[in-house]
């Protein structure tokens, strides 16, 4: 059974312009299995997410035929029940822990709260479940890490400590946005390797938001495509390469090879397409 | 293309001005619009207006002479005839307020002009000089930053004399910090941006460099900054004026104007009273406008405060 | 409006930070902060010596009268050390202020120093009630603002604390005597106590509903609560203005952050969005805003005291104004700009140790 079912989203903001659909008539469905969502800034990406989490806030309008999580339809529920859902069964790891980690409080603290708004646990049971997720996502001296600051840590710890964070109430969806877009190069490796493999153990599906086309073909089993609010394209990872739609074929071409022939890589001909 | 043959408000908002004047005016134009969308804002600069207004044309505006006693008609109550009664002199207070406008301006507007190129000038030298002129000059201004303004220009105006000059001296002594670590934050900013070693390399001394470039871009800030001041200066002149050392007998200075009701405000509440309103709706005008210039100017700061 | 530490506060602390070695790191700090209290502390009295004696007022004549000879007058400007250049004048000024001298009163004929001692408790007392009313009430208002942005409790919000920045502390002083006192008898008048209850309570602390609770006469106490609310919640007034407009902002600054939305992407309750996470993040500058508000209301107390008759610092000074009381003018300028820079600074430094974010 596909944990999420969404047809026809839509996310409309008021601009002085009229209103502009930030996602405009996006339909995907989601099982146990990866999947990424690729675009440029502003196609979208990052919103569908968000209006998945009921997120977004007024002035923007969320609308969809249907938005179903394992059944339940999770538009006109009601705060107290979405708040259930949120961090339980769907959860999200966000782009940068220097932002997206409360600085006043410590790590400990914080994955605590995590865990804490889902179960009640005694404190002790409570402290050996974060130290826990922190082994999980191999962060080896727990007990010291937990009375930590945010500011404390460097990215690539801060952002596994948001992965420990988001994983630990046993969500069926992980949605990650960005979750290596902040990190220096030799660490996005390490953690998108983690996500993956926390992903795998515990049979969840994810969504991989990212502009990065490739580390999206790397680390997924479907890729959906977006560009200004719309689905452009949907393929198997594996399919890539042999992608249909001008614009993917683009984005494509655009990146550097390892053994470039090219004296210049060619940009995207945006009359190609019909786009807003 | 000359205003007469495109008609004055394309004109203003042409995206390609001819002229640097067409520029400045036509980004004034700009900010005036914006403002104007700002409700708050547009009643600030009505009543900043009416201020002006009053003070411009006070003697045809107000009905009575602010100054003529007439003691038969000593402290009435507001009628149609004297819309904020009279004092304990029989004047009108209605007519003393409006010309009480002009104080309050005058006291303001040379407060500002003391003030704010003064500390303009000594925050930019700061700021541009750097090593021991800056340390000193912002040691000094810190400390006055440090100290309580109104007590720091009641000690001031009890040394100078009472008076409505001193008052201003006072006060202005006081107003001069903020604007000082205004210019400098700017000063440091640009200090080594391209222009102003371009500007030296052109043979342009300090003072120059300081005065024709650096400075003319603290103005939208400065603004701001003095427009929110006022309320705060109208708030201490007429704390001055409460306490007697401002204007003088018989000016209509809003504050000695409700000291002197002081002693009636039980009975004959509007002598006391009616000279606040002005005070209040003032101060609230240039609130609302600084807070809608700060919008306009430096939307980094957004609606925040 | 804004200062320097409230800058501060808004952006978080400042870097760089130091590398030095940890142990000292504090010690340097600390010491740091001790010069520059004393060089500020050291301008405030550059400031009233200079308007002591530089400014054009005979500080001779004041002493020794119209009438004296010449003889006198050239005496009495020995005695007083003004025959000195004015450095060492300065020299001189500084070491009496710090043995506690700080002239006579003229008015009162007792050394200013006690005066002073005599009358700051009722101010203290005063301004401490005003800004428990201005935090009680300006916090959760400015929360609230924030919260509800846009919206129109938002807009009224602010235009009430736009208010504490408009209207004249004396006028609401005199209007709020009118109304509450002379018109509806809800509380007590001018003064610190009816007046037949005035020197009846052994003066402990100086504080008037401290001592009397101390004494054990609850007659008194009431007497001093009745009196002390009116002019007490108009100082609470504008102090709330103030830290309602901060809070706001702070508010407003900490919503629109991402750990904001992690917090909400958990599951947590927008309660605890709030009051756990935004407001718990601006506890710490809200701590500097407060003890900013309270230094200013130790200013802004002066024209209250003034029209309530209350027989503190404020009034001490605008009474030596009237007096044309030099010394003790310049003394309550002392005393009262000495507490200002202490309380200001001492936030300052409060916001730098409690923010878990200078933790080196």
């Amino acid at each position: 059974m596909s944990l999420l079912d969404i047809q026809n989203l839509t996310v409309t903001f008021p601009t002085p312009r009229g209103p502009v659909n930030v996602v405009d008539g996006v339909s995907l469905t989601l099982g146990t299995e990866r999947l990424g969502i690729v675009g440029e800034s502003g196609s979208g990406k990052s919103m569908t997410g968000r209006a998945i989490l009921g997120l977004v806030r007024p002035p923007g309008v969320v609308k969809a035929d249907r938005m179903e999580f394992e059944g339940q339809e999770l538009q006109g529920l009601s705060d107290r029940a979405m708040r259930k859902i949120r961090g339980a069964r769907i959860s999200m790891v966000m782009q940068d822990p220097k932002f997206s980690l409360n600085p006043v409080m410590t790590v400990g603290r914080q994955i605590e709260e995590a865990l804490r708004t889902h179960e009640s646990l005694p404190r002790r049971a409570l402290k050996a479940r974060v130290a826990e997720m922190l082994e999980a996502v191999r962060i080896h001296d727990p007990e010291r890490v937990m009375g930590l600051y945010p500011h404390e840590v460097s990215g690539g710890m801060g952002q596994r400590i948001m992965i420990a964070m988001m994983l630990i109430p046993r969500p069926r969806i992980l949605i990650a946005d960005e979750p290596t877009s902040a990190l220096d190069v030799s660490v996005q490796g390490q953690v998108l390797d983690l996500i993956d493999e926390l992903v795998r153990e515990n049979g969840m599906g994810m969504m991989l938001v990212s502009h990065d086309l490739h580390l999206v073909g790397r680390y997924c089993d479907r890729v959906m495509v977006m560009n200004a609010g719309q689905v452009v394209e949907t393929l198997d990872a594996k399919n890539l390469h042999a992608a249909q739609h001008p614009y993917t074929k683009g984005l494509l071409a655009a990146v550097p090879r390892m053994n470039e022939t090219r004296a210049e890589l060619p940009t995207l001909d945006r009359s190609q397409w019909a786009s807003t | 293309m000359s205003p007469k043959t495109m008609g004055l408000s394309a004109w203003l908002t042409d995206d390609a001005p001819a002229s640097r004047a067409q520029a400045n005016l036509g980004r004034a134009y700009d900010i005036f619009r914006r403002l104007c969308r700002n409700p708050l804002a547009a009643l600030g600069m009505a009543i900043l207006l009416v201020l002006v207004l009053c003070a411009a044309f006070a003697p045809w505006i107000a009905p009575y002479s602010p100054i003529g006693q007439d003691l038969p008609n000593r402290l009435l109550p507001p009628s149609a005839a004297h819309w904020m009664g009279t004092d304990e002199l029989g004047r009108d207070i209605f007519s003393r307020v409006v010309h009480g406008a002009r104080l309050t301006l005058l006291i303001v507007g040379l407060v500002a002009v003391i003030s704010a190129p003064v500390g303009l000038i000594l925050g930019a030298v700061s700021g541009y000089f750097g090593g021991w002129a800056d340390r000193i000059l912002m040691g000094i201004t810190d400390i006055f930053l440090s100290l309580p303004k109104l007590i720091l220009a009641l000690a001031f105006v009890a040394a100078l004399g009472p008076g409505i000059e001193n008052a201003i001296i006072a006060i202005a002594i006081t107003a001069w910090p903020p604007y000082a670590r205004l210019a400098r934050a700017e000063t440091l900013t640009f200090r080594n941006a391209e222009f102003v070693q371009a500007a030296r390399l052109a043979g342009g001394s300090h003072a120059r460099v300081i005065g024709l470039h650096i400075l003319p871009l603290c103005t939208s800030s400065t603004i701001i900054r003095v427009t929110l001041d006022m309320a705060g200066i109208i708030l201490t002149a007429a704390g001055l004026g409460f306490l007697g050392l401002g204007a003088q007998p018989p000016l209509p200075e809003w504050g000695a104007m409700i000291s002197r009701g002081r002693a009636f405000i039980l009975d004959q509440w509007w002598v006391a009273t009616m000279p606040g309103f002005a005070i209040i709706v003032v101060s609230l005008g240039f609130c609302f406008l600084g807070d809608g210039l700060r919008d306009v100017l430096d939307p980094k700061s957004g609606d925040k405060a | 409006m804004s200062t320097d530490v409230e800058s501060a506060a808004l952006s978080g602390p400042s870097a760089p930070r130091r590398r030095g070695p940890r142990r000292f790191a504090g010690l340097r700090r600390l010491v740091e902060f001790l010069v520059i209290l004393a060089f500020t502390f050291l301008g405030l009295l550059a400031i009233t010596f200079f308007i002591g004696r530089v400014i054009p007022i005979d500080p001779v004549l004041s002493v020794v009268g119209d009438r004296a000879t010449a003889a006198q007058y050239e005496a009495a400007r020995v005695a007083m050390g003004l025959d000195q250049p004015l450095p060492v004048q300065f020299v001189h000024y500084v070491a009496d202020v710090f043995s506690g001298d700080l002239g006579r009163s003229v008015s009162t004929n007792r050394p200013v120093a006690d005066d002073l001692a005599r009358v700051f408790p009722a101010t203290l007392e005063m301004a401490t009630i005003g800004i428990v009313i201005g935090v009680l009430l300006g916090v959760p208002l400015g929360v609230l603002s924030a919260v509800k942005r846009g919206r129109l409790i938002d807009q009224l919000i602010r235009i009430f604390a736009l208010l504490g920045y408009s209207v004249p502390a004396f006028w609401l002083g005199l209007v709020g005597l009118a109304l509450f006192y002379a018109g509806l008898g809800w509380v007590g008048g001018p003064g610190r106590v009816d007046i037949f209850y005035d020197g009846l309570v052994d003066p402990v602390t100086g504080l008037l509903l401290v001592d009397s609770l101390i004494a054990g006469d609850l007659d008194v106490f009431f007497s001093a609560l009745d009196h002390i609310i009116l002019p007490a919640t108009i100082l609470g007034f504008f102090s709330l203005a103030y830290i309602a407009r901060m809070t706001r902002s702070f508010m407003l600054d900490q919503l629109g952050q991402e750990y904001v939305t992690t917090a909400r992407v958990k599951g947590v309750p927008e309660w605890k969005v709030i009051w756990v996470h935004a407001f718990g993040t601006i506890r710490v500058p809200l701590i500097t805003v407060i003890g900013l508000s309270y230094a200013a209301l130790l200013e802004g107390s002066v024209m209250i005291e003034t029209v309530f008759s209350w027989p503190g610092i404020g009034n001490y000074l605008t009474t030596a104004l009237f007096n044309a009381d030099m010394n003790a003018v310049l003394g309550a300028t002392l005393v009262i700009g000495t507490v200002f820079i202490l309380i200001n600074k001492l936030s300052d430094i409060l916001y730098r140790i409690l923010d878990p974010r200078s933790r080196t």
